[in-house]
């Protein structure tokens, strides 16, 4: 079901919900202001400060580590490197190994004889001040023979130089998805074959650029030995899952340990990992007897905090002579960095299911290497895998529309699913619940002003104007709410995706939410509030959401992979439903009425036919006394859920972006951008407002600014923000945001997730742009990030004669022989 | 970041400046704004013993009219700089530079003489200086000198002030009437620039009677594009005419290259934006 805009303004929303305001954030004045409880503002008695020594070598076997000088350095309390500490400090998990097979090297916190990255922590000092530790950590002399390191991602997985010696090879695993052997399509090399003699092949190579996540708090970490529990503060997205591997690693009892994500500034992916940095301050502090802390640098955070995307994407695309798609094969391969992380290797896999998008294709093949490289290990970045995939698929469908001439909507439209068609099952086999392309896409297009700025084009095109005018389409969309725990299961994937909930109903009629979401900058607090509001009649302003603590929230799976509202807030709902179900005997009760005849409405119960009926308040102090209940009652409302969802929900929107490039000096400008989003049912506008925002900068920042570089030794050249170019509000225009709605049916919300909307819709758009602008004069590809240079030799190459980047004769990049893993189907718990 | 330990002095004259400037030699560091210090000592790039703080010193601070030049206190913060009326009248070139000089935040700390005294070849003042041919006073122990514009950037983050000195003003020739443009390359908004042109001419009549051009981020110091001037002087003021001179910009240059782009791409640049720096400078667009 959608709604269209019409329809939607009918239907005015009653204004006594709070579900559908646009509730200021609770949470934002103390987050803004900085008087709240950063892991780094915690200070406790007699805490000690570690400073990390690290490598400056991408690739180098440590032969001596003379410490002496550290330690007699002022009120240094000890040095510790990687050899006093080899058999007690376990190794960094990989939650998702990909493959049966994978190759994973061992991960220590501190390096023992080997490094394998610029970054990586050579010694660890601690010292009784912060300026201390620093002061000592420059006195420790580290001996390195620098070995070959292997960083380009090509090169590294042809195995030419080992980033790993010991384990022989780069190739961490080899993944494959086949639309025939899972019986979701046809044989995709058959449809190339036939499009090569009647129809059209479109090959592309593009790459996908490492990023860094760059979150505004740098991480942080404090661990407290000295309780009956050994309680760690981190700047984590991910408390719950950071307690329970903590524990796994280090042998101390789950029990024993409580992990507390306090305000966490920002994350983006870049905090959904188990962190060197974590277990080593977990160890010291346990060694020490007394509480430690470790603070990042920024400098420290761009060089070790994991990184982001880094791939290339080979790609084929196959049609019948009037565009209709008839297979799609992807060929990736994904660079790791130097380590499987938490969920590294699986961030290419979640892109797997993406790549047919919104598209009916009748044959798909998704085949990805990873690789190993002495690069900073990669991990969840914004979207992980869905933005990759989007970029690829939306490219290439512009550079169809290219070769067929035609308009990018003629080729999408014909080949995307109809609105009628809902539920449908994709050729990766996952089932879209619904959606509605035809309608975000007109709205989107009036929005924009398309058919003006076509003729605007037009115009500046045949006048040859220095400055042209390119629009870029992005019809995407993405699978999220992370996850039916089946589903991962079938992916191999260490846990589940359910969440938790509690709702406690205090006597005083105000109500506790626990949640195993853990907010880092997204407005949980808000959001749940509402929901909790509308469920049980209360006041926005006596909703009191908790989170981030094991203590308090005991139970959940964290914040990641637009999940909290989805599946955290469907799990608020039951516990919620759970207390109005309790409550509803001592209702009847009390008003001297049969159960049957209890209504439930806006926070009253009452008697049905009657004017007669008590609070929800009232029944809170009444269960809180507990001196007239019925019989076998217990006193208490307070009730969990914890909710699985069934299959994955898939936001979708049409994205419109119109970029001016001058063709003089390669400059770009956004001149408008235009989206239409459909994310379901909406708890809070202006929350959506900032996801997509913020989500739609980063995406048009991998587009246009961001890149991790580093040079031939590798050491990241981008090491500090004179050099990663974020944006700031200066670099931004106002998007022009609308949204249509085709409600989810697998929550009872109707919600979809936003959090990585934006960033997946908004860098294919803006590249699609940009080429636009200078496809007539003969650029078919500008790589990521368009920077000004890029695009001017992109038009120079192309007046030159020659192909601007496009690599489309590439020979393939691995052996497609290896890794054929045909046996497991991976989708169909995704139905 | 933490920087190593250092003593800190802020001498509230010149001359106690220069008096513990004698006293600890290279083991001290002058702190202006601290904008481009700061980050060197949190980076441990750098560990002077001592830091000299002239922030106490007041009589650095200001912008005064001297008959035909304007002088401009070596302390004088960017965003004072950037809202002076004479300076807007009498250095137009220098308003339209600092305007764009990074953000708020650094225009508020960081300082006129700070920004000239550090000599980064991509910072945005020392172009403008050189085409306005302005002349830095420099405080020493044997009293005050006097140094040309042209003499003053030596190399990379060198220049004329010698170890034992202090920058304490700088004087800029009044250039009344003149058409200024600073046109500033970036990709991001905070962004140093990747190549940068001050330019400002004297129009007459349609004919560009007289031009300065400075290039920013073109070598290692800026540079003076004096080709081009030459070429533009007695020129109608017309995109021909100056598209014709503006094909100079690169002469004797010798341009970095880096992420943001080869040494023959900021060549590309130069010549592009001096030809867009004059014909706005001149009125011409
Ligand atoms: C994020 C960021 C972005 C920036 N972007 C730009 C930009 O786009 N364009 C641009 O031009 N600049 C930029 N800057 C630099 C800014 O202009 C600084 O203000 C300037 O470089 C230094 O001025 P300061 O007063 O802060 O000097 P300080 O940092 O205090 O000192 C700089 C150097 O000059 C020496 N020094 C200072 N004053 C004197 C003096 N009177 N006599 C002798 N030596 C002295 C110091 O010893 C030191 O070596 C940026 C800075 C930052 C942090």
């Amino acid at each position: 079901m959608t709604l269209t805009e019409d329809e939607m303004t009918q239907t005015a929303p009653d204004s006594t919900l709070e579900i559908g305001k646009d509730r200021r954030r609770k949470e934002d004045q103390r987050l803004i202001t900085g008087r709240t409880r950063w892991t780094d503002n915690l200070t406790l008695p007699g805490m000690l400060h570690l400073a990390m020594v690290r490598s400056p070598f991408a690739h180098a076997t440590i032969t001596n580590i003379d410490k002496s000088a550290a330690e007699a350095s002022p009120n240094v309390v000890r040095v510790i490197t990687g050899a006093d500490v080899a058999d007690e400090q376990g190794g960094l998990p990989n939650a998702w190994p990909i493959t049966p097979d994978q190759v994973t090297p061992n991960h220590p916190p501190i390096a023992v004889d080997r490094v394998v990255f610029a970054g990586e922590i050579v010694a660890v000092i601690v010292a009784r001040s912060a300026a201390e530790a620093r002061d000592a950590a420059e006195l420790v002399d580290i001996d390195y023979d620098e070995l070959p390191a292997a960083l380009d991602l090509k090169e590294a997985a042809e195995d030419k130089v080992l980033a790993h010696p010991e384990l022989g090879t780069n190739k961490s695993a080899f993944w494959r998805f086949d639309s025939e052997e899972a019986g979701t399509g046809g044989n995709v090399d058959q449809a190339i074959a036939k499009a090569r003699t009647d129809g059209i092949v479109i090959e592309r190579e593009y790459r996908q650029q490492r990023l860094i996540p760059a979150f505004m708090e740098p991480r942080s970490t404090v661990v407290d030995p000295t309780g009956e529990q050994i309680t760690m503060w981190s700047s984590t997205q991910i408390p719950h899952i950071l307690k329970f591997l903590l524990a796994a690693v280090t042998g101390v009892s789950e029990s024993k340990i409580r992990v507390i994500a306090p305000d966490v500034g920002g994350g983006f992916g870049g905090k959904l990992q188990t962190t060197p940095e974590e277990f080593i301050t977990f160890l010291v502090a346990r060694q020490v007897g007394k509480p430690v802390k470790y603070t990042e640098t920024r400098s420290e955070s761009l060089m070790a905090a994991h990184h982001g995307r880094d791939q290339w994407q080979k790609l084929t695309l196959s049609a019948e002579k009037d565009g209709t798609v008839t297979g799609f094969k992807v060929e990736l391969l994904a660079d790791l960095g130097s380590h499987v992380s938490l969920v590294g290797g699986g961030v290419p896999v979640l892109g797997a299911f993406m790549f047919n998008a919104i598209y009916k294709f009748p044959a798909y093949q998704f085949n990805c290497q990873t690789v190993l490289t002495n690069k900073t290990w990669t991990d969840a970045y914004r979207g992980a895998g869905r933005p990759e995939a989007t970029y690829a698929i939306e490219r290439i469908m512009d550079e169809l529309a290219a070769e067929l001439g035609v308009d990018p909507f003629e080729v999408r439209e014909k080949n995307w699913i109809k609105h009628e068609e809902f539920p449908f099952t994709t050729v990766a086999g996952l089932e879209y619940d619904s959606g509605n392309y035809e309608a975000a896409t007109a709205r989107a297009k009036e929005l924009f002003g398309y058919d003006e700025l076509r003729a605007e084009q037009k115009r500046r095109r045949d006048a040859g104007d220095q400055v042209q005018l390119g629009i870029g389409v992005s019809t995407f969309t993405e699978m999220c709410g992370l996850a039916p725990s089946r589903v991962l299961g079938s992916l191999d994937y260490g846990a589940g995706g359910w969440e938790h909930a509690s709702v406690r109903m205090l006597p005083t009629g105000k109500v506790e939410v626990l949640t195993g979401a853990s907010a880092h900058g997204q407005g949980h607090e808000t959001a749940f509030s509402q929901i909790v509001a509308d469920r049980l009649g209360v006041a926005f302003e006596d909703v009191e959401v908790l989170h981030g603590d094991t203590m308090v929230s005991h139970k959940g799976l964290d914040t990641y992979g637009s999940r909290s509202l989805v599946v955290g807030g469907e799990a608020i709902v039951k516990a919620a439903d759970k207390v109005i179900e309790k409550a509803k005997p001592i209702a009847a009760h009390l008003l001297e009425a049969s159960v049957d005849d209890i209504e439930f409405n806006a926070g009253r119960f009452s008697v049905k036919g009657t004017d007669q009926g008590l609070a929800m308040a009232e029944i809170a102090l009444a269960t809180f006394a507990a001196h007239n209940l019925p019989d076998g009652v217990e006193p208490s409302l307070d009730s969990d859920a914890t909710f699985d969802p069934v299959n994955f929900n898939y936001p979708h929107g049409t994205h419109l972006c119109a970029m001016e490039v001058d063709t003089e000096t390669g400059e770009v400008t956004m001149r408008k951008y235009a989206a239409c989003d459909d994310i379901g049912n909406i708890i809070n506008p202006l929350i959506v407002s900032g996801q997509l925002h913020g989500g739609l900068v980063q995406g048009i920042a991998q587009a246009l600014w961001e890149e991790a570089v580093y040079d031939d030794s590798g050491t990241l050249v981008t090491g500090s923000f004179v050099d990663y170019l974020l944006p700031t509000a200066a670099d931004t225009i106002s998007f022009d945001l609308d949204h249509t709605t085709s409600p989810a049916t697998t929550n009872t919300l109707g919600t979809k997730g936003v959090g990585e909307a934006g960033t997946i819709a908004s860098t294919p758009a803006v590249v699609n742009a940009v080429v636009d602008a200078v496809r007539h004069l003969g650029v078919t590809d500008v790589r990521m990030p368009c920077t000004p240079e890029r695009v001017w030799k992109a038009i120079n190459d192309a007046r030159g004669g020659a192909q601007a980047e496009t690599v489309g004769a590439a020979a393939p990049h691995f052996d497609e022989s290896t890794g054929m893993d045909g046996t497991v189907d991976r989708t169909s718990g995704g139905n | 970041m933490i920087p190593a330990p250092f003593d800190y002095l802020a001498p509230t004259t010149v001359e106690e400046a220069l008096a513990a400037l004698g006293q600890h030699g290279d083991d001290a560091k002058i702190l202006a704004g601290g904008q481009s210090l700061l980050p060197v000592l949190r980076m441990r790039l750098n560990a002077p013993e001592v830091v000299i703080d002239l922030g106490k010193i007041h009589s650095l601070r200001g912008i005064r009219d001297d008959g035909d030049a304007l002088v401009i206190g070596a302390m004088t913060q960017h965003s004072v700089v950037e809202h002076d009326p004479l300076v807007a009248e009498h250095a137009t070139l220098i308003s339209k530079a600092v305007e764009h000089l990074a953000d708020h935040q650094i225009r508020h700390r960081g300082t006129f003489g700070g920004a000239l005294a550090h000599a980064d070849p991509a910072g945005d003042l020392g172009a403008p200086a050189l085409a306005l041919e302005a002349q830095f006073v420099i405080a020493g122990p044997a009293g005050t000198r006097t140094v040309a514009a042209d003499d003053f950037f030596v190399d990379l983050f060198e220049t004329a002030i010698g170890e034992d000195e202090i920058l304490t003003e700088i004087r800029v020739p009044k250039h009344t009437g003149w058409g200024a443009t600073y046109e500033k390359f970036v990709r991001v908004a905070h962004q140093w620039p990747i190549v940068a042109v001050a330019a400002t001419v004297r129009v007459e009549g349609g004919t560009i009677a007289e031009a300065r051009i400075g290039l920013t981020n073109m070598g290692s110091t800026p540079l003076r594009a004096r080709a081009v001037e030459a070429a533009l002087v007695g020129q109608p003021a017309t995109e021909d005419a100056v598209r014709a001179a503006a094909a100079h910009a690169a002469e004797g240059t010798n341009p970095p290259s880096d992420l943001n782009g080869e040494a023959a791409y900021r060549a590309h640049l130069a010549t592009v934006l001096v030809r867009r720096a004059v014909l706005s400078a001149a009125g011409t667009t």
